[in-house]
């Protein structure tokens, strides 16, 4: 111990401190400062550049889902479209078949009626017929019958007679 | 790709230790008298490198006139002694000679410069101070350039070179780590998310330019301990009481009040415990940093010694063996202080930051 303090050197160490000292100051300012700012810089821009990456995907994973989003929507309003559009056309069709229904059932009505209507005047006609041709046997067969004067009498006695019963 | 780094590393490693045992070749190879003086001659070697000294000597040998030959180059020296004295460490002779500078004499005994006299030897002065250590009084106020301050500005000016320009790389590739900052990048991160953060909490930040200097500046330094230059900086007591001393400053200056009420009136005892607790809370306050200025030295030196003494062994054992051995031994001790040299500066900023984390905790009774 004696002889560590015996060895001491009093300039020795000012000269230490004072390099020493400079040298951390100097380090400070033209080394240290700028590599550790450097480091710094470089581990923030690390951070930051793999934050952005991150984000992108999360952007990129939204983007998807809206996009499936759009074409399932997409498939859902084709799916209603050709559903109305099926349901338009079946209406049409039915629409044209009950059309086509009613206008023919209307052209057979008309034509019943127009058959009843001939059959109506034709029964008429043929009954006119017999009635001229009753009559006209009728009137032979009168003027047959009233040839002579006793048939005659024979003929307002029974009509006579007719008359009284009533 | 690994086996090939792995198989570089080896060489490299190899090369560095190769050079060690030349430097240290160089000093005691020429000595032939005997076994007990190269062992004396190890041991002062030792000794003498664990010291800080006034001049960047990478060797030093004994020619064939006996005569102590150094290579290296000498540094300056500044004294606060009748005003100010700035003189080249050459004229100090390694403490061979006195200097004389501007009428005043100095002289190298023992690593440390004492004040002299005119007409007397330095050989004079140290037989003097053999008998009496206060003779002659050493100079306090030496503000000397010594081998351990030119390897911190060394060291400094690496580090600023080396992570400004890694500041620069990030702004040249929009902050993308390129070079030098992928070897360095992954240990300031982990200063900042595995020592700092979790240590100190949300206050981190303010203590993060301390924190990555410390290491860095304690790492390097060790690592360079174990080059061939033969420095030895984190293993002197002055450099790491400096250390420990900013961490003990920067720890009670921004301590808050839960820090404080925590040593003088610890919550949730009674009162006598209070008061018992107090002085027992304020003495860690000065023993956490001492210890950290402890571990440190000691760790260091401790390595510094067994390297260099199993080094030495090479040289004291004579057959082939023995000294194949010791360098393989001195081989892996090498690599093990590699990761010391790692270790110790973690285990320094790990505590550092523990005890801002302490400064800094909010009460949660």
């Amino acid at each position: 111990m004696e002889k560590l303090i015996e060895e001491f050197s009093f300039g020795l160490f000012i000269w230490q401190t004072v390099i020493f000292v400079g040298l951390v100051l100097l380090l400070k300012k033209f080394a240290w400062k700028p590599i550790l700012d450097a480091v710094n810089e470089r581990e923030e821009g690390i951070k930051g550049a793999l934050e952005a990456a991150d984000e992108a995907r999360k952007e990129l994973q939204n983007l998807n889902a809206d996009n499936e989003k759009l074409i399932k929507e997409a498939r859902a309003e084709r799916e209603v479209m050709i559903k109305e559009a099926r349901e338009l056309k079946e209406k049409m069709i039915a629409d044209a078949k009950g059309q086509a229904k009613a206008e023919a059932d209307k052209l057979v009505a008309q034509a019943q009626e127009t058959i009843e209507s001939e059959k109506k005047a034709a029964v008429a006609d043929i009954k006119k017929q017999v009635a001229e041709l009753s009559i006209a046997i009728a009137e032979k067969v009168i003027k047959e019958e009233l040839s002579n004067s006793s048939k005659q009498d024979q003929l307002v006695s029974d009509l006579v007679k007719d008359i009284e019963i009533n | 790709m690994s086996k090939a780094l792995n198989m570089k590393f080896f060489s490299l490693a190899l090369v560095f230790f190769a050079s060690i045992s030349f430097a240290t070749a160089n000093t005691s190879s020429d000595s032939s008298d005997g076994e007990k003086d190269l062992k004396t001659e190890i041991n002062e070697y030792i000794q003498h490198h664990l010291q800080d000294s006034y001049d960047f000597s990478l060797y030093s040998y004994t020619n064939s006139e006996h005569e102590h030959v150094y290579i290296g180059f000498p540094l300056p020296v500044i004294l606060w002694d009748n005003g100010l004295q700035v003189f080249s460490s050459s004229k100090l002779h390694h403490g061979d000679a006195i200097a004389e500078v501007n009428g005043n004499y100095y002289a190298l005994i023992h690593g440390k410069i004492y004040k002299g006299e005119a007409g007397v030897s330095i050989d004079q002065m140290k037989e003097a101070l053999e008998h009496d250590h206060h003779a002659y009084h050493k100079i306090m106020n030496d503000f000397s350039i010594t081998k351990s301050v030119v390897m911190m500005l060394l060291t400094g000016l690496l580090m600023f070179w080396l992570f400004s320009s890694l500041a620069k790389s990030y702004a040249k590739n929009k902050g993308i780590p390129t070079g030098f900052a992928r070897i360095f990048e992954p240990i300031v991160l982990y200063i900042r998310d595995d020592i700092a953060e979790p240590n100190i909490g949300p206050n981190y930040k303010k203590y993060m330019s301390y924190l990555l200097t410390i290491f860095f500046f304690v790492w390097f330094l060790n690592l360079f301990g174990l080059t061939p230059l033969g420095v030895n900086v984190t293993g002197n007591i002055a450099v790491t009481f400096g250390l420990a001393l900013l961490t003990f400053l920067i720890t009670n200056l921004t301590g808050n009040k839960n820090y404080w009420g925590h040593i003088f009136w610890m919550p949730g005892v009674p009162v006598p415990m209070k008061i018992l607790l107090a002085p027992i809370e304020l003495l860690g306050v000065i023993i956490k940093p001492f210890a950290l200025m402890i571990r440190l030295w000691a760790n260091m030196s401790a390595g510094h010694i067994v390297l260099m003494s199993i080094i030495g062994l090479m040289f004291i054992f004579h057959s082939w063996l023995g000294s194949s051995l010791s360098f393989l031994l001195s081989f892996v001790l090498a690599i093990l202080e590699l990761l010391v040299a790692a270790l110790q500066a973690y285990i320094f900023t790990m505590l550092s930051a523990l005890y801002f984390g302490f400064a800094n905790e909010e009460a949660h009774h």
